[in-house]
Formats: C-alpha cells, structure tokens, sequence
C-alpha cells in the first residue's frame, strides 16, 4: 500500500552511502529482536517440547527419541481422561452460560436504561480481578460449613445441602460458577457493541411490516451479532483450555483428581512429580486441541467473508 | 439513541419497564455480592465469621485482619504476610508493563509505516504468540532461564513476561497505527525526516489512546498472572497472586478466613483501582486484544 519511499528514492540513485543502507535497513533492525524472540520463544520452544514429548524424560530432560511411548502412557492414565472429560463439562458450560447470559444481559442494557455506564461497569468489574482472587472468594463463598450452605439453613431451610466443591464429580461444576462470573461481563460488553452497532433502518422497515419485537430480535438482531459470538466463542474456547488459576485456587484440582484440567495436569506432573516427557506430551496435546479449535473456526469465517 | 424497537422491547408499559430494572438490578448484586461478602469478611473477627453468616455485617470493624495479611500472615514456616510478594510483583510488573509497550510501539510503526517485503508475513507469524496455550512453552523456558542465569529472578520474570507480551503489544499499536493516514508520514519523508524524527514528531504524539490501552492490558494480565509466577519463582521471589494462593491453600494451623480475604482485596486492589480510574481504557483493551485485528 504505502510503499516505503526510502527505497523508490534508492532505485533512482545508483550508488549508496552507508546512511542510505541503514536507513533501509532499520525497520529491520528494529522489528529484529522480536521476531527473533519470536522465531526462538514460541516456535523453537514448541519444536523443544515437542522432542521432549518423544522421549523418557522424567527429572531431568534427555534427548533420546523414544517413540510415542508418552502419548501412550497419557492415554492410559485415568486422571488425563478426568482432566479431558473436566475440559468437556467446563468447556461447554462456561461458554456456554457465558453466550447465553451475556448476550441477554446486552439486550436488557440495550433498552435506554437509566444508569446504564453505572450498571455495565458492575457487570464487568471481575474481569480486572486475577483468577486467583477469584477463585479464593467463591472457595468461601462456596464451602459448606459458612458458605451458601450455611446461609440458607440459617434461613430456615435445615436440610439444604450445596456442597459440591468438596465432591467429587461435582467440584468441576463449582470451577464454571466462578468461571462465568467472572468472565460474562466481558462477552456482554462485546455483544453491547454489536448491538449498537446494528443497522437502524432495517429494523425500521421490519417494524413497518409489523414485525414484533421478538421476531426483530430473532430473526434479525441475533443473527447480524454472528461476527460478536465468533470472537466470543474464540475467547472463551481459548481462556477454557487455558484455565489453570482458577481451578488451582478454588479446587486445587480436587477432591483427589476429580476438577483437573489438562493445564493443571500438565503443571502437576511436569513439575511436581518430575514427569517431563509425559508433561510435555499433554501440553502438546493442549496445542493441538487449540489449533484444532481456532484454526477451521478462523478459515470458515474468513471464507464467509470472501464470498461476502 | 431512540429507536423505537428498544422502548417497545418491554412494551410501552411500566410493569415492562419495572421488570426490566429489577432484572438488571438482581444482576448487579449477583455481581456485587462476591466482593461485599469478601470485604465484610475481612472486616470481621474469626468468632463473629463462626457465629454469623455470609451476609451478616461485621458487629466491630476491625482492621486487625488486613494488618495480619500484609505484614505477619503465615505460610508454612514463613510469617512475613504479603508485603513482601507485593512488592516483588511491583517490581517485575513496572519494568515488563514499560519494555514491552515501548518495543510494542517501535514494532506497530514498522509493521505500518516502514513496511518491507514480508514484514506482514512476519507479523501474522507474531500473532500465533497470542494463541498459544503457555504450557507449551514452559519447561524449555525454565531451563533456559537457569542457563542465562536469571532462574527465580526479578530478571527472569521480567524477560518472560516482556517475551510473552509482545505479540499483543505489537497487534495493539499496529492496528491503532493501521488508521493513520500514510500521507502525514510520506510528506515527513519526504521533507527529509528519518525513522525516528517522525516517530518522535509525527506518530508519538497521536499515540496517547492506545499507550493507554496497552500499559492498562499488560499491567492487568502480568500483574494477575499466576503461571509464570508459579513456574518461574519460588519461596520469597513470588509474586502476590503465588503468595495469596499458598496462603489460602496452606494447610497448617487455624483456617483464618478474614486473613483470606483481605490478601485476596490486597491482590486485587492494583488492578481494580485501574479499572476505577481507566474503566473506558480497560474495555477498550479488552476487546481489541481480543477481537483480532
């Protein structure tokens, strides 16, 4: 587009002083140590943790290629398949809830409300809190014995149980609770951007056909929101898989194993148990699912928008 | 803002309009309530915290649970409270926040500006940094941190975090820098001005916003980050949210749940006081970070 005008001067003089070299040359120097960082930091060290996932390394790293014998090993071990199927239930629900809430939440601002900028950044304050601060609140607010729990037996209900952060098979649900809590204000956020962005005029003539509110929404609002939900839902597939604090705050993975996910997996036997190559291989594995996920979503929306 | 189908969305009748607030106003104590209850808890004295419940306000105020956070809480034989992890995160969080910005800025001006052939390769090659799931990165990063020497250091921590940010900073200022017109740099060229003089002259001075955005972005996300934190440091190195979580989770001696939650409002306070000041900044950041130019 803009062509650098640095080297169109070059093509007209035949000889160079040292000063003209480096003034071509400086973009390039700048921009260097970061791609450097780059080229080094994230793809040299995928390819590094990629070897050490083909070898035996346990306390310390060796280089030996020894197959795929810690994929094996990951796959047959129970707590992967909890940390998978945890990544499952969480996954689902904490995008999900996050869609559903966030976009109704939108919807409901949207209406010329009073106080709105007041209500929005109460919505939206836990995003500017660190999971682990998070996870520390709703771990009190969540136990049993002077948490909820506690709350409404004092209320009069005796017998109400709510204890599922110390059970296993449910603490995983408590994980998307804090979750979503957190993170709903923001997918609101952008929907209430979209929102206001919609085009004002086809609205106006669907009311003149006497469409209904409702339909409007249905059949027009929601469905011109699609670009919103694509980036809400590669947000919140990608901060899914990356789940680590939180979990390690509010649950530490437990009871037992029951609230892993593959993040705290990959720390607790990379790093506690001295596990190299069957860490490095579930982080690999991590990669993969995020390519995995990113890579058609962005190619099927980027097609959409070729064909217009 | 008056379309007609937003009033009409509840009806044009008041019981529409009642319903509507009390919804929005159920939310915003959903949202409230997590932090009432964590500094009402605070607040409280450990009988009081047994006796009452969740929603019961503090009979006494008592402050003596924050004192006991910062300067003498104990996790396993250390009883030196947060004090000192906080000021270990301040110090690596200063100088990462301002590096990274800074090599941000240089690299979006470039990657707009001083365009070369394949330099928008390079920068797609950049962004695949801000998608990859750290784990991938994290045993090959502690050893090479133990090789440069900056293993459990302020240094290390700062070198990650900076190597981390940069994708993001840089997708900041390029597509900030992307709406500049070319023609206020091509005429700068023009007359003479070199790379720095129209960085320094031209492009610095209309980058205020987006400095903004991006120093409240990166001191958000490496001041709560506790991966690198946890992977990277150890014992009195660590920084806060490390520190809160082995305070929380420790397992020795009395269950102090005041204690708790004022270290969890102390760690909480840098980045919440951002977000009282630069709210409009703060979203700003979250969604450009976000959606991918």
């Amino acid at each position: 587009m803009n062509l650098p005008l640095a080297s169109a001067q070059a093509l007209e003089r035949p000889r160079r002083s040292f000063a003209d070299y480096l003034e071509i040359a400086l973009p390039k120097i700048v921009l260097g140590p970061t791609l450097l960082c780059g080229l080094i930091f994230v793809y040299g060290f995928i390819l590094w943790t990629g070897w050490l996932s083909f070898t035996e390394s346990r306390l310390l790293p060796r280089y030996e290629f020894a197959g795929l014998v810690q994929y094996v090993t990951l796959f047959q071990n129970e707590r992967w398949w909890t940390a998978l199927t945890n990544l499952g239930i969480f996954g689902g629900l904490f995008i999900g809830v996050c869609l559903a809430l966030g976009l109704l939440m939108a919807i409901l601002l949207d209406q010329r409300i009073r106080a709105e900028g007041f209500l929005r950044a109460i919505y939206l304050y836990p995003m500017a809190l660190s999971f682990i601060v998070t996870g520390t609140a709703w771990k009190w607010i969540l136990n049993p014995g002077l948490g909820v729990q506690n709350l409404v037996r004092q209320w009069g209900f005796p017998d109400f149980t709510f204890d599922w952060i110390v059970t296993p098979g449910m603490s995983i649900y408590t994980v998307v609770i804090a979750g979503a809590w957190q993170s709903t204000g923001f997918v609101m956020a952008l929907f209430l951007a979209g929102l206001r962005g919609v085009d004002d005029s086809i609205i106006k003539a669907a009311q003149v056909d006497g469409a209904g509110t409702v339909r409007i929404y249905t059949s027009i609002i929601i469905p011109s929101l699609r670009p919103v939900f694509f980036s809400a839902l590669i947000i919140l597939a990608h901060i899914a898989i990356k789940s680590f604090d939180l979990v390690m705050a509010l649950t530490g993975g437990g009871p037992g194993f029951s609230s892993d996910l593959p993040a705290t997996f990959m720390y607790t036997f990379a790093f506690n148990r001295n596990q190299i190559g069957l860490g490095a291989a579930s982080a690999m594995m991590m990669l993969m699912t995020v390519v995995a996920i990113i890579v058609p979503m962005v190619y099927s929306e980027t097609r959409r928008h070729r064909r217009g | 803002m008056a379309e007609p189908y937003r009033t009409q969305t509840v009806g044009p009748h008041l019981i529409g309009r009642v319903i509507l607030y009390a919804l929005l106003i159920l939310l915003a104590l959903y949202y409230v309530a997590p932090l009432l209850v964590m500094v009402t808890t605070s607040l409280k004295t450990l009988d009081e915290i047994r006796a009452g419940n969740l929603l019961t306000l503090p009979g006494v105020v008592t402050f003596e649970a924050w004192g006991k956070a910062w300067a003498s809480a104990c996790t396993g034989v250390d009883c030196g409270g947060l004090k000192g992890n906080f000021m270990n995160s301040m110090r690596f969080v200063v100088p990462a926040v301002v590096i990274s910005t800074l090599t941000g800025a240089f690299n979006g001006y470039v990657l707009t500006m001083w365009r070369f052939k394949g330099s928008d390769v390079m920068f797609t090659l950049l962004l695949v940094g801000c998608f990859i799931p750290f784990q991938v990165v994290l045993l090959p990063m502690a050893q090479t941190l133990g090789w440069l020497g900056i293993a459990n250091s302020t240094p290390g921590l700062i070198f990650v975090h900076v190597v981390y940010g940069l994708a993001f900073t840089t997708l900041f200022f390029r597509n900030f820098y992307v709406s500049i017109p070319a023609d206020l740099t091509k005429a700068a060229r023009i007359d003479g001005a070199g790379f720095f003089t129209i960085f320094w002259r031209i492009i610095l001075p209309l980058s205020p916003p987006i400095i903004v955005v991006c120093v409240i972005w990166q001191f958000t996300q490496i001041w709560n980050d506790f991966l690198f934190g946890v992977v990277f440091s150890s014992g009195e190195r660590q920084p806060i949210t490390v520190a809160l979580n082995n305070l929380v989770n420790t397992s020795t001696g009395v269950k102090e749940y005041n204690v708790d939650m004022a270290a969890a409002i102390i760690a909480a306070l840098p980045t919440l006081f951002v977000y009282i000041v630069a709210g409009k900044y703060f979203l700003r950041g979250l969604t450009a970070g976000a959606v991918k130019g």
